[in-house]
């Protein structure tokens, strides 16, 4: 990101030119204010005027509205000093918000149960984690049967390890410490932390439709000793293969799962001289894949000719669609069964 | 429908050619080598395809094909399936003795996908004989290397006195006592 050697932005009218590095910086601290809270930090702020600030849209995109801060700054000669100050500004905030957060979700849940251990912990990363052991009305906490909870203050995601009970005292306590209005479970389940975080922020490889067939990208490798000899009768569909894989997984590594489970009810579909499942009832059934790695091994099926490629959506939409839960049942025009939310 | 003809081209001299159809590509190349380290007195050329029928665009370049070997991986069913649909891009005068099946991952028997009676059904269905060996054994690839060179020696017509279908009758009456 950063220019090799400074350039200068230059305002034509007042002959100043703003570095490079400050309108970069800049930019950067407006990216990471959350949306809602733009106009009141660049308010308290005080540096661009009431007429700059109304021609900011806030309901543009984020990369937008940062480029239109840094174009009203240039307008008004900013320098490092104002980018500290901003800086500043939006630290404190932070801190604000955290404070206010622990408090809050503190006495939310220990208003409800008393006998309830919470303990905080921040990360660098801007990751907040809590610590909750759990006791009920007449037992101290259990400190070994304890729930982690990992939430980013800037974004609208809370990744919770697996939890017994008082889910819903969870929730709202949650809810009434972030100041959303409701807060809802996904289907999303890993042992990994980093890996959900990669599908839930999309920080994984993705792809992109392509309507040109790309030619396969040239790849490192030592030229195999293959003995002429042995002939590839196939090498085409090979290629194809290797090419169908890469756009729909990428070439990066993937997010790493450990499950994928499909719940089907839909109708059962056979002989019609089969007449023991004719009836009207939906045929139930769980399917479930399990592998150390998931998605790695449902990238390496046709490469090692275990399966057609390309591989059914239902399998390659679990990072996109951030879910490794299904339930498929029948379609209202009966044609297959299509995956919906549950 | 192309099919695979065995006596649409002319013979090469002193060698002979074989077509491995199946859908592990490793287990392929790996018996491919094996076969290819076996002394013998003819030159062998080994095609490997994933399935049938075969490009059509290397047709004019491809040899005779003197013996066709489907592997049946017994832990995929989509193996299985993968050699049924390609049979049919077989011309029928090839199974007089050209034909032969290998079902390998006979070693793991807890891991069996495919019954051992659906093969055989197939091997009398289509008058071949089947060969169960365990290919990721070294010993056991061997050995499975050299019956299938010699079954490529009779069917390229290099031994003298026994033709394929006399080979494969002898074969089958064995294996049925």
């Amino acid at each position: 990101m950063a220019a090799s050697g400074r350039r200068l932005r230059g305002d034509p009218e007042s002959g100043f030119t703003m570095d490079e590095t400050v309108a970069e910086y800049i930019r950067r601290t407006v990216l990471k204010i959350p949306r809602r809270e733009i106009m009141e930090m660049l308010t308290i702020w005080d540096f661009l005027s009431k007429t700059q600030l109304q021609t900011i849209n806030v309901h543009h995109t984020k990369e937008r509205i940062s480029q239109e801060v840094v174009t009203l700054c240039e307008e008004n000669c900013a320098g490092i000093k104002q980018a500290a100050i901003l800086d500043m500004i939006c630290e404190e905030t932070d801190s604000l918000n955290l404070a206010d957060f622990k408090y809050k979700f503190k006495r939310s849940l220990q208003t409800a149960l008393k006998n309830v251990t919470i303990n905080f912990r921040e990360y660098e990363d801007n990751a907040l984690w809590i610590r909750i052991a759990w006791g009920t009305q007449y037992t101290k906490p259990n400190q070994y049967k304890a729930t982690y909870i990992v939430y980013h203050l800037q974004t609208p995601y809370v990744f919770i390890s697996s939890l017994r009970s008082n889910l819903p005292l969870l929730c709202q306590a949650l809810v009434h410490a972030s100041n959303y209005h409701d807060i809802h479970e996904m289907e999303l389940r890993s042992r990994c932390l980093d890996s959900l975080k990669d599908i839930v922020f999309k920080r994984y490889s993705q792809t992109f439709q392509t309507y040109h067939p790309r030619p396969l990208q040239e790849r490192n490798v030592a030229p195999e000793k293959v003995d002429p000899r042995i002939i590839q009768e196939n090498k085409r569909e090979k290629e194809r293969i290797q090419r169908v894989n890469q756009e729909v997984f990428g070439n990066g590594l993937q997010p790493k799962i450990e499950f994928a489970q499909y719940k089907l009810e839909t109708m059962f579909k056979g002989e019609p001289e089969m007449d023991i499942l004719t009836e009207k009832e939906p045929f139930r059934c769980v399917v479930k894949f399990s592998s150390p790695h998931l998605l790695e091994a449902l990238k390496s099926l046709a490469p090692a000719g275990m399966a057609d490629a390309p591989l059914s959506p239902l399998l390659t939409c679990i990072p996109q669609k951030a879910r490794n839960y299904f339930k498929i049942k029948e379609r209202k025009d009966i044609l297959s069964a299509s995956c919906l939310g549950s | 429908m192309s099919l695979v003809r065995p006596f649409d081209k002319l013979p090469t001299l002193n060698s002979a050619a074989l077509l491995l159809v199946g859908t592990d590509e490793k287990q392929q190349q790996q018996l491919a080598e094996a076969i290819l380290k076996e002394k013998k007195t003819f030159k062998i050329n080994i095609h490997v395809a994933t399935s049938l029928p075969l490009p059509a665009e290397r047709d004019h370049i491809r040899p005779r094909i003197d013996l066709i070997a489907f592997l049946i991986n017994i832990q995929s069913k989509y193996s299985l399936r993968n050699v049924e649909a390609s049979l049919p891009h077989v011309d029928a005068n090839f199974f007089l003795g050209k034909v032969c099946f290998l079902i390998t991952g006979v070693g793991r028997m807890n891991h069996c996908s495919v019954e051992m009676n659906a093969v055989r059904k197939l091997g009398n269905l289509y008058c071949s004989p089947v060969i169960f060996c365990e290919l990721d054994s070294e010993g056991i690839r061997v050995a499975t290397a050299q019956r299938l060179v010699r079954m490529l020696q009779i069917c390229a017509g290099h031994v003298p006195g026994i033709s394929a279908l006399f080979f494969s009758s002898l074969m089958k009456n064995s294996i049925d006592e």
